[in-house]
């Protein structure tokens, strides 16, 4: 097993990012949904004049600011990453990728630092009014946050409103508009943040529940509750709406990855979609073997979630790698070949620009333009290298739709026990009430892999794969620092669970 | 309106801009310099915590301006955040532990069960303020004595230095402009926890504190200031964009530029009479000439590293990788678009000096943050 891992430099700087990320989004999705829970927990308290809404107010604060910092931290790395693993990527693309991030910076990570402080100390030095506004920028500044991110990383999944300039080889930008207004952008900021706002709602749910669970804080922790509910409940449904969304742009736009997440191998009219299955780990694109051992399938189902009808195509992964002239799509070992023409052409051009050469640097110019558009493709050497790991891509799929599901089943029981007055008595619920805690996690986890590893091998979706992204750097520079950020990581959230684990075992008496 | 501007004026428009951020990221750095006091002026365990709370309000401006301060330089001249990055690898990422560990200690310095001991956190935040300080001014100061990198054609950087960075930190100039940040940010830190707290031992100590740390920047400063008189430096020919060294660059561009002379020496004016008027007098309102004195400061040593044909990240082992803000830049949409965008910046400044003066309308008292369990 591990002498077939390729440990070459690039899959170091994926791993370090993939590290990086996945730590940063333990913690980002509770500031997203809990800074909003804190809004409504200090609105209900300044509306009703109930200091027990203030204690409850400040003990969801206390957690959110541990969380916070942590956050905070592990978000630096991820920005700077861009230069110092993938400098190759900042370059090609930085004329466009680098603005959202500078526009996050100004417009929202100073709403979030600047109100921070006061929601935090302010409460004995600013009027209550002025409280409250402050709680709610930082709400209003880290979801403004999310939204430039995810503007980076829709453009990353679907790149628009740019065009590539051979003077300088890089991607330039063309339309700002169009970078922000992206369908894949904004689906993933919706989805994205909802996501967040559903842990939350999980997170405050878990610990109430153990409240409950304890005999302690019963009303604290049922106010907690109803309004988790509430706020859980709606943004669950949301998620599914914006999910179905996400999915049906997905088809759209990267139809490779929409095969990946469905072990779709070979597409069809109409086509079932397998709602569970066991995948055949020794199926390869192109073979004969059966891409499942066992599933079980709703006929027609995939083409309706893709097309929004019964009728159209779903492409495969075969169709896609090796081409389908029935249905016009072109095979990723034609777009190689005319790629590879490109990156000659492209280096002909610039060859004969250095030299002075203007009749040569005009016709391998004239002849780039005709391939241009394959470009990233030229990078690859194998048709079967644009295929992501489908198995990692549809079981995290299936584990993320179907906790999803749960959660909605979940709040919807609670809400029914409470107004029934009865939640307390149902310790099996409110068991599985504290294990959704982390479940959420797993959910928010298994989306962020389905996005990430389903858009493989690119860094931008068709134009750059990850090996030509990366910097110049080798392997064991990189590797040194995964371990690095591994350990420091590590420690930084153990000490983090160990503060939160004992702030709440003291709950809200010692406001 | 902007859509007219020509490329090169946006270019120097956006080193404008990133000059003013990178200077209020100098002049915030009062963080740092206040949390290397925690451990050498704090009399006790009281003292430690009315520091660590009065910066623990302000550290996240530092921080955000820092994240700023890269972003802008993404979005403006993605070619230097591509080289400078990806070349001096370990440099940035030594500063960026830095920072990470910064960024958790405030808050679980006192948690209870916080795992790695209270101590930890306050070296941690000794860290940040001094390496973390340290090694930005010596990444700051290959700006005038230059790197170790080459561009191939497709601007693909090459390190030719094993350190890939680090490397910076061994050249005197470097060092020493290192180090007087460093003083400085303590000499800030010390003004402003001053203004901010209200604790008479204290107070004293730390206006007597500023004055010393002053005194102790001024050797680092006087070589940094000399060298650049006497050095060499990194011309560029505006018409054909070759880089060629010249004798006394950064002296003729101070001769060149009178104004940013101006700016230069009024900026370190205005530092030292805010550290005089809280060493003499009964005033602890210094950090502010001195504060708007480290951003005059800071803009004129950006403006003489990148205006008037300068190149700002010099390559010592290539000339002609060297980095211009001409070259370096992003295209003439994308510094458009992002110029409306810095149109919004002076209304941030205004709500944060809004909710600055809200907050620190009262001083921080021992009394409050006894009161207040969830104090750092």
């Amino acid at each position: 097993m591990i002498e077939s891992l390729d440990l070459s430099m690039v899959n170091w700087a994926r791993g370090t990012f993939a590290l990086t990320a996945m730590y940063h989004w333990i913690f980002v999705p509770l500031t997203l949904g809990l800074s909003f829970l804190c809004a409504f927990f200090e609105t209900i308290y300044v509306r009703t004049g109930n200091p027990q809404w203030k204690t409850l107010t400040r003990f969801w604060m206390t957690l959110f600011g541990i969380n916070f910092a942590i956050g905070v931290a592990t978000g630096i790395i991820l920005e700077f990453e861009f230069g110092t693993n993938w400098s190759n990527y900042s370059w090609m693309v930085g004329d466009i990728f680098g603005a959202p991030l500078a526009i996050e910076g100004i417009l929202a990570f100073f709403l979030e630092a600047t109100f921070f402080a006061v929601m935090f100390f302010g409460w004995n030095r600013v009027s209550q009014k002025f409280h409250l506004f402050s709680t709610w920028m930082v709400a209003v500044g880290s979801s403004l946050s999310a939204l430039w991110i995810l503007v980076a990383n829709g453009w990353m999944q679907y790149p628009i409103g740019m065009s590539f300039n051979p003077e300088t080889a890089r991607f330039e930008m063309q339309d700002l508009w169009a970078v922000i207004s992206s369908p894949v952008a904004i689906s993933h900021f919706v989805h994205a943040t909802s996501s967040g706002f559903l842990l939350s709602s999980l997170f405050v749910l878990g610990i109430s529940s153990w409240y409950l669970l304890k005999k302690r804080h019963i009303e604290f922790a049922k106010r907690s509750i109803a309004v988790a509910c509430v706020f859980g409940l709606l943004s669950s449904c949301f998620v599914a709406f914006t999910g179905d969304e996400h999915a049906y742009i997905t088809a759209r736009t990267q139809p490779m990855k929409l095969a990946a997440m469905e072990a779709l191998y070979d597409g069809g009219l109409p086509t079932g979609l397998a709602v569970i299955g066991l995948i055949n780990p020794e199926k390869k694109p192109g073979d004969h073997k059966d891409a499942f051992f066992y599933k079980i399938e709703i006929p027609g189902m995939l083409t309706l979630l893709a097309k929004r009808s019964f009728q159209g195509f779903v492409p495969g992964i075969n169709d896609l790698v090796y081409g389908n002239p029935t249905q016009g799509i072109v095979g990723v070992g034609e777009k190689i070949a005319r790629g590879k023409q490109a990156v000659a052409n492209l280096s002909a051009y610039k060859r004969a620009s250095a030299t002075g050469d203007k009749p040569a640097a005009e016709a391998a110019l004239s002849r780039f333009d005709q391939d241009q558009k394959f470009l990233g493709y030229g990078y690859l050497n194998a048709p079967e290298e644009a295929v992501p790991s489908v198995l990692l891509t549809y079981y995290a799929f299936r584990i993320m739709v179907m906790l999803g599901m749960f959660f909605i089943l979940l709040f919807v029981v609670y809400i029914y026990l409470m107004e029934k007055n009865r939640l307390e008595e149902k310790t099996f619920i409110l068991k599985l009430g504290v294990a959704s805690l982390f479940l959420g996690w797993v959910a928010s986890q298994a989306g962020w892999v389905v996005s990430e590893v389903g858009r493989q091998p690119w860094a931008i979706q068709g134009l750059l794969p990850v090996s030509i992204a990366r910097s110049n750097l080798d392997s064991g520079t990189v590797m040194v620092t995964f371990f690095l950020f591994l350990t420091l990581f590590t420690a930084l959230l153990i000490a983090e669970l160990k503060i939160m684990v004992k702030q709440i075992s003291i709950g809200p008496e010692g406001e | 309106m902007l859509g007219n501007l020509d490329w090169s004026t946006l270019q120097q428009l956006w080193w404008l801009i990133v000059s003013v951020v990178g200077g209020l990221f100098v002049f915030l750095t009062f963080v740092q310099g206040g949390q290397t006091l925690i451990l050498t002026l704090a009399a006790d365990a009281n003292e430690k915590t009315l520091i660590t709370n009065s910066l623990g309000r302000k550290w996240e401006l530092t921080f955000t301006t820092l994240v700023l301060f890269g972003g802008a330089f993404y979005a403006s001249f993605p070619l230097f955040y591509a080289s400078s990055f990806g070349g001096a690898y370990w440099v940035w990422l030594a500063i960026l532990f830095t920072f990470i560990i910064q960024a958790v200690s405030y808050e679980f310095r006192r948690k209870p069960n916080n795992f790695l001991g209270q101590k930890t956190y306050e070296i941690f935040l000794f860290i940040n303020g001094t390496v973390g300080v340290l090694l930005i001014g010596a990444a700051l100061g290959t700006f005038f004595t230059g790197s170790n990198f080459t561009l191939n054609a497709y601007n693909l950087v090459h390190w030719t230095h094993s350190l890939r960075g680090l490397e910076a930190a061994f050249s005197l100039f470097n060092l020493s402009f290192g180090l007087f940040l460093v003083f400085l940010a303590r000499t800030l830190g010390a003004l402003y926890l001053a203004n901010n707290l209200d604790h008479d031992s204290l107070v004293r100590r730390l206006k007597k504190s500023g004055f010393n740390n002053l005194l102790c920047a001024l050797p680092f400063l006087l070589y940094v200031l000399v060298s650049l008189i006497l050095m060499d430096g990194y011309a560029v020919n505006p018409v054909s964009g070759v880089v060629t060294m010249e004798a006394h660059k950064y002296l003729n561009n101070l001769l060149q530029m009178p104004l940013n002379l101006v700016l230069l020496l009024s900026g370190l004016a205005l530092v030292i009479v805010g550290v005089v008027l809280n060493r003499f007098t009964a005033s602890v309102r210094g950090i502010w000439p001195a504060g708007l004195g480290t951003v005059l400061t800071c803009l004129a040593i950006f403006f003489l590293a990148g205006y008037n044909n300068t190149a700002f990240y010099p390559s010592k082992v290539d000339l002609a990788s060297s980095l211009t803000i001409y070259n370096a830049s992003s295209s003439h949409y994308t510094l458009t678009m992002m110029s409306y965008v810095a149109l919004t910046v002076p209304f941030v400044l205004a709500y944060i000096i809004w909710v600055w003066r809200q907050m620190d309308s009262q001083k921080l008292t021992l009394k409050e943050l006894t009161a207040d369990k969830k104090s750092y």
